[in-house]
């Protein structure tokens, strides 16, 4: 098949904005070419997170903004055949695929869906090659999740078998969007170059509005037009691989700029950006500003794929506490930093503790935030507006009996101290390893719906 | 020689994977990228981040693009899930980078972003 295919980003991470899809999708329907569109919502300790949920309610575990996400597009996109793609299905894919089902009655549109799944190594069968190829796995009874890295194979078989929406758990970001793409050009396994240009073709889909004018405003300096209504990328692809970033109608911008920041996000050697489905090379590669938010990316190549495929293993990670309190005016360093040691001289022994002093405006201002008109000379005044923050990291006793010494600031620490808050949490620690591809064997299965 | 802070001459993103953080460098003009490459270091940026004591800092050139990537080992406390700082991910810290001043020759102050004064400019204006 020749012409060239859409992919749109809806999310870029779990906490993301959740009507950026609506643009995305009226863009796509409208261009009225072949498209897709991906929702990149699993980061490290989301799946971790999502396993804790699931373990407490077996039918939890998914994407918790999965509907608030969805529901808005999904007749549009069943209508206008737009392929949606995500990973939202978390730790729990098929839970996922039947609240997918709900909205898809309750919109009475019949809908086949595609739940991908085989990423949990935790599974029985797999739990003892983990344990083989994981020199520093933790105790048996601290892990929470070990998740492998599947890529885009198993979502491109779901494509082949005509679902219109695959929800899948831990996928490597880029292969959301790959997948289509293989799908639609029928790209051989081995097409390395075409593979890699797909793959960071996907990559700068991945984070949503981080490509088109997101995390990238620094007043007078980088200004983003209406950044408070961001368009997010839609990525137009040919048939060899080329790409063009583009994005949906609303503030943010694309050029130069926003794409070589997006490009190079998270990548270690530009020649080896390593993905399950091929080892991508920006090392040559290039941009070419064609106008009117559309940059046009050249010169990526891939190679062969790596071996192994990397696993992410969450295991209970004990408690952190975090406590604060304030100090204003003269000399309130030094009593900021004399609270700071002697919380230190009274907790516990050996508990990981850290102290920082922050501040700009913090308690000088009213609440009508008058006092913000003036803050470049409240900035440069020579009044000190610190707020100590003391940081424990230890197993829930300790955390507790350290915070408490935060608490006894008030009446035991230094003069003028105000505004203590304090507050724990468990933690999720993640370690991450490589086990054969041969031992990961996805899983895909499809489901239908009627019309009501 | 005038000195200017990255700030005006580059932008940077940071982005962080377990222990080790990447930050971009990017010339806002493709004639910046020259002084770039020779003033901005494996070295310098191992000073600059030494009260974080990277274990390795490599540098990856991406001459098309009037960029460079750095990669610095060990200096994340652990990482997201571990780290007692309030940012884990160390995202805040490509404005370090660009904190960098470094001497500009006289004919490449045209391609820096306007606004900024060199510490020349500031001097000969007291």
């Amino acid at each position: 098949m020749s012409g060239s295919m859409l992919i749109g980003a809806g999310a870029g991470y779990s906490g993301d904005r959740v009507d950026a899809p609506i643009a995305v999708v009226r863009d796509l329907r409208s261009a009225g070419e072949r498209a897709a569109i991906i929702f990149e919502t699993l980061g490290e300790r989301t799946l971790a997170a999502a396993q804790l949920r699931r373990r407490q309610d077996p039918s939890l575990g998914y994407e918790p903004k999965l509907a608030s996400l969805l529901s808005p597009i999904l007749k549009d996109c069943i209508d206008a055949k737009i392929a949606i793609i995500g990973n939202f299905g978390g730790a729990n894919p098929s839970a996922a695929a039947g609240v997918i089902c709900g909205l898809a009655s309750a919109a009475n549109a019949p809908l086949k869906i595609g739940v991908v799944t085989g990423d949990d190594m935790l599974d029985a069968d797999r739990r003892g090659i983990l344990r083989e190829c994981c020199d520093d796995l933790p105790d048996e009874r601290l892990l929470v999740s070990a998740n492998a890295y599947l890529g885009a194979a198993p979502i491109v078989e779901a494509l082949g078998e005509g679902a219109q929406i695959v929800v899948t758990g831990r996928v490597a970001d880029p292969s959301l969007t790959l997948a289509p793409l293989i799908h639609a050009f029928a790209w051989k396994e081995d097409d390395w170059p075409r593979l890699g240009r797909g793959t960071m073709a996907g990559h700068l889909l991945e984070c949503g509005a981080q490509a088109t004018g997101g995390y990238f405003a620094d007043p007078g300096v980088k200004d983003v037009p209406s950044p408070e209504s961001i368009g997010y990328p839609i990525a137009t692809v040919d048939s060899d691989g080329g790409f063009i970033i583009g994005k949906a109608q609303g503030g943010g911008l694309v050029d130069r700029r926003t794409v070589t920041e997006q490009l190079l996000y998270e990548v270690h050697d530009p020649a080896a950006y390593l993905t399950p489905d091929v080892t991508a090379d920006i090392s040559n590669a290039g941009l070419v500003e064609l106008g009117r938010d559309r940059v046009r990316v050249e010169g990526v190549t891939g190679r062969k794929r790596p071996e192994k495929l990397k696993v992410t293993v969450c295991f209970d990670g004990g408690w952190l506490g975090e406590g604060e309190i304030s100090y204003y005016g003269p000399n309130a360093l030094a009593r900021a930093r004399l609270a700071g040691e002697i919380v230190r001289r009274r907790s516990p022994p050996g508990l990981r503790i850290r102290c920082d002093a922050i501040g700009v405006l913090s308690v000088l201002a009213d609440d009508s935030g008058r006092a913000w008109e003036q803050l470049d000379d409240i900035a440069k005044a020579d009044t000190p507006d610190v707020r100590l923050r003391v940081a424990f990291a230890g197993n829930k006793t300790e955390v507790e009996r350290a915070l408490a010494e935060v608490e006894a600031l008030y009446c035991a620490g230094p003069a003028g101290g105000g505004g203590i808050r304090f507050h724990m949490r468990p933690r999720i620690a993640a370690t991450s390893c490589f086990v054969p591809r041969d031992a990961v064997r996805p899983k895909v299965q499809i489901r239908e719906t009627r019309h009501a | 020689m005038p000195e200017m802070s990255l700030h005006a001459l580059a932008h940077a993103r940071a982005g962080d994977k377990g222990d080790r953080l990447n930050i971009s460098l990017i010339a806002y003009a493709p004639e910046l990228y020259p002084l770039l490459r020779d003033a901005v270091t494996e070295t310098v940026v191992q000073e600059l981040f030494a009260h974080r004591r990277p274990s390795v800092v490599k540098r990856y050139l991406l001459p098309k693009l009037a960029a460079m990537n750095f990669v610095l080992d060990g200096v994340l406390d652990g990482g997201v899930t571990q780290a007692l700082n309030l940012d884990s991910h160390g995202k805040t810290l490509s404005f370090r980078l660009l904190g960098l001043k470094i001497a500009v020759p006289e004919e490449l102050t045209q391609f820096a972003r306007s606004g900024y004064a060199t510490t020349a400019e500031t001097a000969s204006r007291q």
